[in-house]
């Protein structure tokens, strides 16, 4: 029988293995910083949509991380999400005209905050809020705006269908009653100016 | 003369059949006495009723003046530390060695020094003659000696009141005869009241200052050695002299042999 | 058809019975002063045969079920194109089900049985009954340290158990498949919450760890007194355990995700 001292040991050294165990799932695993959270000031910037973007969604600029989403909150007035940013101090000359838009990693990745520097001599401080942002792109609404558009053009030129694009039509002719209304919805209120915006943004991205 | 345990008209039964129906037994202060009777009469339970382990259903039993039954948690465990038992196989700690064996209640119940601890120790194992055992685990004894060390474990405290289940049973004459001494030299030697529940008839009757015994649930006969050896009772006589008929049947009950045989024939 | 009913009657008598019991015993346990200057050193002992002695098989268990997670993982998502999500398939599949599953259930065979028998034994050999007798409560001093020294074991080799699963996943997706390392960590950052899926987890093990013990000290403290009581009982020990573990994880799982 091993002497109590050396089953205390023992249990010392099991108890340590596990702390350390919980440490590595803390913070390789997790990447839990919110305990530690970094020194940084708070922006905050309006959304009408934020996808699926969560607290602790990475905030970069150039496709490097510079914080992290702090907070969501449903503004009560105007129905926008107020994201609050939590960002790193080392970043502290960020311009303040800058914007901020919701993207995708990759096709169906995590939603993050990019933004993107303009050009002020002012920078963004604990408490700025952005003026321009771009709401996150819903691939339904994206795929509305396609079909919607595609459906206008074989309207203009129904004769050049090809047999291949037959299929699509009659999917789209046959719901043509249905995909009426939402479309006519979606139209005024995202605006095509503005959805135009970030397809841009995403293949200027994506080139990076 | 006082009394130590007095059990008075104790009923109990298990799994509906009746143990004890009606016993009465006194236990006189300083002397060995002994409960006697064929396996399976509840020998071992009436010790456990004596300790608190087990509740009669009817009947009162008192261990120097306390009715044992209607004491709280504390109170009994407090009169418990008058008593020591042996119980049949020992029941040494496996995990511990000989002498943390007998240290044991002493850790526990006392705040002595481990050197006091060491001396009490040591004193109780010369008692019983294995002292030089002490590192021993308990499965490298053999039985005699496990009961030694299971005596000197039970006298560890001092207790007023020992009670042994079945010291003798299974053991070779030689362990026997030192059993047989320890059991009367303690008694003596310490101040002791000793029980003894067996049924090795001649052993327990040469140290036995008095003598219980009890068939069916009940006492059957009562006296000292000498008294009972010289007691014509049919039943007692078939228990001290071993006759294999008698008044307890060598069948266990069963229908006529003959219509038992047929029966297997017909079908 | 009388007698079935009566059976089934007297069954459920029986069933709820024991569950009686095992509540009383928990309760007795759980419910009373701690002795820390004797219980202490008692506890940390059963720590030791519990947690420390089971360490080998946890651990062994562990590497091996992440490298077939990852190895199984890797070759499904690959056929998405999508091998970089191994990290956050292992990490979550850990930490959430198979680090507390499997961890109990190993738990439940290598020390709940291993309870069971000693009490149970002990019980057997009269040491419990001569321990009554000596005035000391075999419910502080042998099962008490028994329950509280699984009731603290169970979560620590959850944790480690966790950690090794996913080096074993590291081992295989990046040493092995080739993935990159750092899209490996990083993804899995991204991904797993640390209180949604680590402290969750570790909740669950909790939980697992109690009920485990529970029965093992119940079963043994329970059993009949001879060898087919006793192998009966650590039989029953590991099966009711198991299922009481499998069953609890559907429960628990369903209380998180719901959000109760």
């Amino acid at each position: 029988m091993l002497s109590q001292r050396t089953i205390e040991s023992f249990v010392g050294l099991f108890l340590l293995a596990a702390i350390m165990a919980l440490l590595l799932l803390a913070f390789k695993v997790s990447g839990l910083t919110s305990f530690f959270k970094p020194a940084g000031y708070d922006v905050s910037a309006s959304f009408d949509d934020i996808g699926q973007l969560k607290v602790r969604s990475p905030v970069k600029v150039g496709g490097v991380l510079v914080g992290e989403v702090s907070s969501i909150v449903l503004d009560p007035s105007t129905f926008k999400a107020v994201v609050t940013l939590h960002i790193n101090s080392r970043f502290n000359e960020i311009p303040d005209d800058s914007s901020a838009g919701i993207l995708t990693a990759g096709l169906l990745g995590d939603n993050y905050v990019a933004i993107t520097p303009m050009y002020s001599q002012t920078f963004l401080k604990n408490g700025s809020e952005f003026q321009e942002t771009h709401s996150a792109m819903i691939l339904e609404k994206l795929i509305g705006q396609l079909i919607y558009k595609l459906s206008n053009s074989s309207d203009k030129a129904t004769a050049s269908t090809s047999s291949t694009e037959k299929p699509a039509e009659n999917t789209t002719a046959s719901s043509e009653n249905k995909t009426e209304k939402p479309k006519a919805t979606i139209a005024p209120v995202s605006g095509t100016p503005k959805l135009e915006k970030p397809k841009t943004e995403v293949t200027l991205h994506e080139n990076n | 003369m006082t009394n130590l345990v007095e059990i008075s008209n104790v009923h109990f039964q298990r799994n509906g059949r009746a143990i004890f129906d009606g016993v009465d037994i006194v236990i006189p202060a300083g002397k060995v006495t002994a409960i006697m009777g064929p396996s399976g009469t509840g020998k071992t339970t009436l010790l456990r009723l004596i300790g608190g382990q087990l509740r009669p259903d009817q009947g009162k039993i008192t261990v120097s003046g306390q009715n044992v039954h209607t004491l709280s948690r504390k109170l009994l465990f407090k009169l418990r530390k008058k008593m020591g038992m042996l119980f049949q196989s020992g029941g040494l700690f496996t995990h511990l060695n000989v002498f943390e064996n007998i240290a044991f209640p002493l850790r526990e119940h006392t705040k002595l020094s481990d050197d006091m601890i060491r001396s009490l120790v040591l004193i109780k194992l010369e008692m019983v003659g294995l002292r030089g055992a002490r590192d021993l685990m308990p499965s490298e004894l053999s039985g005699g000696m496990s009961r030694r060390v299971a005596l000197a474990r039970a006298i560890a405290l001092d207790p007023q009141l020992i009670m042994y289940d079945e010291p003798l049973s299974g053991q070779d004459p030689i362990s026997m005869g030192v059993l047989v001494k320890l059991i009367r030299t303690l008694n003596d030697a310490l101040g002791l009241t000793s029980v003894i529940v067996s049924h090795d008839v001649t052993e327990t009757l040469s140290i036995a200052d008095y003598v219980y015994v009890i068939a069916n649930g009940k006492v059957i006969g009562h006296g000292t050695p000498d008294a009972i050896d010289q007691n014509k009772a049919a039943q007692l006589r078939q228990f001290l002299d071993g006759l294999p008929d008698g008044p307890v049947p060598f069948h266990y009950p069963a229908k006529a042999f003959n219509q038992d045989l047929l029966e297997g024939i017909v079908t | 058809m009388m007698t079935h009913i009566t059976a089934l009657g007297r069954w459920g008598i029986d069933t709820l019975e024991q569950l009686g019991k095992a509540g009383l015993l928990l309760f007795r346990v759980i419910f009373r002063v701690p002795n820390v200057k004797k219980g202490l050193p008692l506890t940390l002992q059963q720590v030791y045969a519990e947690g420390v002695l089971s360490l080998l098989i946890i651990v062994v268990s562990g590497l091996f079920i992440g490298m077939v997670v990852a190895l199984q993982g890797y070759h499904t998502l690959a056929k998405f194109g999508a091998a970089q999500q191994l990290g956050p398939l292992v990490a979550l599949s850990v930490t959430r089900e198979l680090g507390p599953v499997v961890t109990a259930l190993l738990f439940a065979g290598r020390a709940g049985s291993a309870v069971t028998a000693e009490i149970g034994l002990m019980k057997a050999t009269e040491q419990l009954s001569s321990m009554e007798m000596m005035a000391v409560d075999p419910l502080q001093r042998v099962i008490s340290p028994r329950l509280w020294g699984g009731f603290f074991s169970m979560p620590l080799l959850t944790m480690i158990f966790n950690t090794v699963a996913i080096y074993g996943a590291y081992l295989v997706g990046v040493k092995w498949l080739g993935l990159d390392a750092g899209a490996f960590w990083s993804n899995m950052q991204t991904s797993v919450d640390f209180h949604a899926d680590v402290i969750n987890g570790i909740l669950k093990s909790i939980v697992f760890g109690l009920v485990v013990i529970w029965i093992a000290v119940f079963q043994g403290y329970e059993a009949t007194p001879t060898s087919a009581g006793i192998a009966g009982a650590t039989t029953r020990s590991v099966v009711y355990s198991s299922l009481a573990i499998l069953g609890l994880d559907f429960v628990l799982t369903a209380m998180m995700i719901g959000g109760w």
